[in-house]
């Protein structure tokens, strides 16, 4: 098809500023007009969005695929198909695979599943070291040739402060952007859980917040020696919102996104050794959830990721330190932008920036808006439609989410991904 | 998802499960007690085999090498008249790559009535009792750091033999709470019970962050923190904790928070001095304490038999009540 109409519906692109109900026009794969009919057009197809919201394509910062190596747990054509299915239209893939994306050769293996998938995109984060050891630094620039968009060494922090500071020299050298979830491995020590209450009731090993705040105040004395662009993911202490503000005020080069899920729980979830709810880092206090809420208000947060985790039943299955961390978390991103706006008092723009607009600047991506003249990947969706999270609707391989049996509000109906239309 | 207090009862609030000291009441921890006094009553008896729990399969799956606690369950169901497995599985088949979950399959499908467990993780024993088929029992006999709940009861049946009324109680827990699930649960016990107070005492680095949050009070000073005590437990010291980053070593530990007689003298001079076992002389108690009259160590051992007795018939009871 070479002309798409989608008319009367709720067109949010943050990017530009649009909230406002009226038509959008596709043409070769691209926006070329919004609100105004262009003189010469005539609608091959056309979708009626009345009471839908017509937004960018999501874009998901951190969405494990697990391929290669684990596809007992997903596969590349499963996780791009529930994302494409949930509005997420691009996403990066933390490098953690197995083998690990340290080499060209692993990343063009990722891009050609990817694109026999004929799903979301795919932006490959590469291996900061050599098999995220730690040690060796990866051939960062023969990555990101290959196709990566960022590099980290994802969940095996780098122990070895020299080698983080020559890591993000060499990143720097060549404008490459490092991604750090921040984690002191000592004081991580094993832990399961956020050390308070509920890890001196239950018994169990607990990560205190020391460990992401020292992890952040390294790497920022770092990115002030190398002047490196760190993008820190996964925050869940309120201190860490301070130190990113600190930052930013000081103008050094970060930015900041935050895990949905740890938007809506805290510790005192974990009441049953429930293994669902394990997750790295783990939730922490309600005073820490209301501070990573207010620095998404303030834009100290700048985006919100999935940290999808899609697990085999059998991962998830056994007492609770034992268990894999985790959660199939792309399918419910959605909703739970929804869920933000009517519990935390973000109007749906602003929310829907954080997984769009917000997200793309973090990389510099060209997606993310619906500019006229951009690539059409647009998410359609029905803001009151509710659904139930179980086997008829869920697409994710993994089924490892906290919501699994309850209803959620709010449901993607149609994608456009590169002007294609694709029906959820 | 089941809380944890809720997955030990049945649809009748009957104890299927005893998995933790958490949401038992009062009046249950009682029962109990009194039913473990009608067992150790009988313990002088020249037969001391009864048949309440003939035909019934008992395993003991202990996942962490024990003596004491073993083989006081196993005694316990063997005067109940019940057969009885006991696994070390620290050196079977999980060695051998099967999942926790696998084992307990293959035990269910020779067809057990009750599972005791042992496990090295906090969260095991729930984490089987949510998954065992419906009419079978599990006694927690440990859990990683998380619960000991059976210990817990046999030391406030202890405690009651000894002193009656726990409002009036102070009571001393020393040594490495981070790591004891004896303590856990022994302070939920003296908590449900009415201790007038619950003294933690031990360095920081041997103390939950959050250990007030239990309900406790809190001493790094062991001549401070025993004055006015009247029941004195000490906590076993692991080795592998006893030098390193924990303790600087056991010479330090022992001269800061061992209990030695002058030491002791500094509690209620009717103070008395209990220790799960097994204990290391010299390291948290001196051998002088731990023999000496105040010291009533070995009758928690012979208590231990009565109360898993008095808690194994109590569950059994309830799973041949509850309705298929």
């Amino acid at each position: 098809m070479s002309t798409l109409l989608i008319t009367a519906g709720r067109l949010i692109d943050p990017a530009n500023n649009i909230d406002q109900i009226g038509d959008l026009y596709i043409k070769d794969h691209r926006i070329i007009s919004r609100f105004n009919r262009p003189s010469d057009f005539s609608a091959e197809h056309t979708i009626d969005a009345k009471d839908h919201i017509v937004c960018p394509g999501l874009i998901d910062l951190s969405a494990h695929l697990r391929e290669p190596g684990q596809t007992q747990k997903a596969t590349i054509l499963s996780e791009t198909t529930a994302a494409l299915k949930s509005g997420i239209t691009t996403l990066c893939c933390p490098p953690d695979s197995l083998p690990i994306n340290d080499t060209p050769a692993v990343t063009e293996f990722i891009l050609d599943k990817v694109e026999h998938a004929k799903a979301a995109t795919v932006l490959p984060v590469g291996a900061l070291t050599q098999g995220l050891e730690g040690t060796k630094l990866s051939a960062m620039v023969a990555l990101q040739k290959a196709g990566c968009i960022a590099f980290s060494n994802s969940q095996n922090p780098i122990k070895n402060t020299l080698v983080l500071r020559r890591s993000l020299e060499y990143a720097a050298s060549h404008d490459l952007c490092v991604i750090i979830r921040p984690e002191d491995p000592w004081l991580q020590n094993q832990g399961c859980i956020h050390e308070g209450f509920q890890a001196s009731r239950f018994g169990l090993q607990g990560i205190p917040k020391a460990s992401e705040i020292i992890a952040i105040q390294q790497s920022l004395t770092l990115c002030e020696l190398t002047g490196c662009r760190i993008h820190f993911t996964q925050l869940s202490c309120h201190e860490s919102v301070a130190l990113i503000k600190a930052a930013k005020q000081k103008k050094l080069p970060v930015t900041a996104d935050v895990a949905m899920h740890h938007l809506f729980f805290t510790e005192s979830a974990l009441n049953t050794f429930d293994s669902t709810l394990h997750v790295r880092p783990p939730f922490r206090t309600e005073y820490d959830k209301q501070g990573l809420i207010e620095g998404l208000k303030t834009g100290v947060i700048d985006a919100i990721c999935s940290a999808h985790q899609p697990h085999d039943a059998d991962a998830k299955l056994g007492a609770f330190p034992s268990t894999e961390p985790g959660i199939s978390a792309l399918e419910t991103l959605l909703p739970l932008v929804l869920k933000l706006v009517t519990e935390h008092d973000l109007s749906l723009s602003q929310s829907i920036a954080f997984i769009t607009q917000n997200a793309a600047a973090i990389l510099n991506l060209k997606e993310g808006n619906l500019s006229i003249g951009s690539i059409a990947d647009i998410c359609i969706f029905n803001p009151e439609q509710r659904w139930a999270v179980n086997e008829q609707n869920w697409l994710s391989q993994g089924r490892n989410t906290p919501f699994w049996g309850q209803t959620l509000q709010g449901k993607t109906t149609q994608v456009i991904k590169s002007g294609t239309v694709i029906t959820s | 998802m089941t809380k944890p207090d809720s997955l030990q009862f049945n649809s009748n609030h009957q104890l299927q499960h005893l998995l933790s000291i958490e949401g038992l009441n009062q009046a249950l921890l009682t029962e109990i007690m009194d039913n473990a006094e009608s067992f150790a009553s009988l313990a002088n008896q020249p037969v001391k085999k009864y048949p309440i729990l003939r035909g019934k399969t008992i395993v003991n799956l202990f996942f962490e090498n024990s003596t004491r606690t073993r083989t006081t369950f196993e005694l316990a169901a063997k005067r109940l008249s019940a057969d009885v497995i006991n696994m070390n599985i620290a050196t079977s088949a999980t060695s051998k790559g099967e999942s926790l979950l696998d084992t307990i399959r293959n035990l269910e499908a020779m067809h057990v009535d009750m599972f005791v467990i042992r496990h090295a993780l906090s969260g095991a024993a729930h984490f089987i009792a949510q998954n065992v088929a419906p009419g079978i029992s599990v006694i927690n006999a440990g859990d990683g750091n998380h619960a000991h709940p059976t210990q817990a009861l046999l030391d406030m049946f202890t405690i009651r033999r000894h002193k009656k009324d726990f409002s009036s109680l102070r009571v001393a827990i020393i040594g490495d709470i981070l790591h004891s699930r004896v303590a856990r649960s022994q302070i939920q016990a003296l908590s449900i019970l009415g201790a007038k107070e619950i003294r933690v005492i031990a360095p920081k680095t041997l103390l939950p962050v959050e250990v007030t949050s239990l309900g406790v009070t809190v001493s790094h000073n062991l001549e401070e923190g025993l004055q006015d005590i009247d029941v004195v437990i000490m906590l076993r010291l692991q080795k592998e904790r006893m030098s390193g980053a924990l303790l600087p070593s056991e010479s330090e530990y022992f001269s800061n928070f061992g209990l030695t007689p002058e030491k002791l003298a500094i509690a209620k001079p009717d103070a008395i001095v209990m220790h799960p076992g097994p204990i290391n002389r010299g390291v948290e108690i001196a051998s002088e304490v731990a023999d000496g009259p105040q010291s009533v160590i070995l009758q928690q051992v012979s208590y231990g038999i009565a109360i898993r007795m008095a808690i194994m018939s109590l569950i059994m009871q309830a799973s041949d009540r509850q309705p298929s």
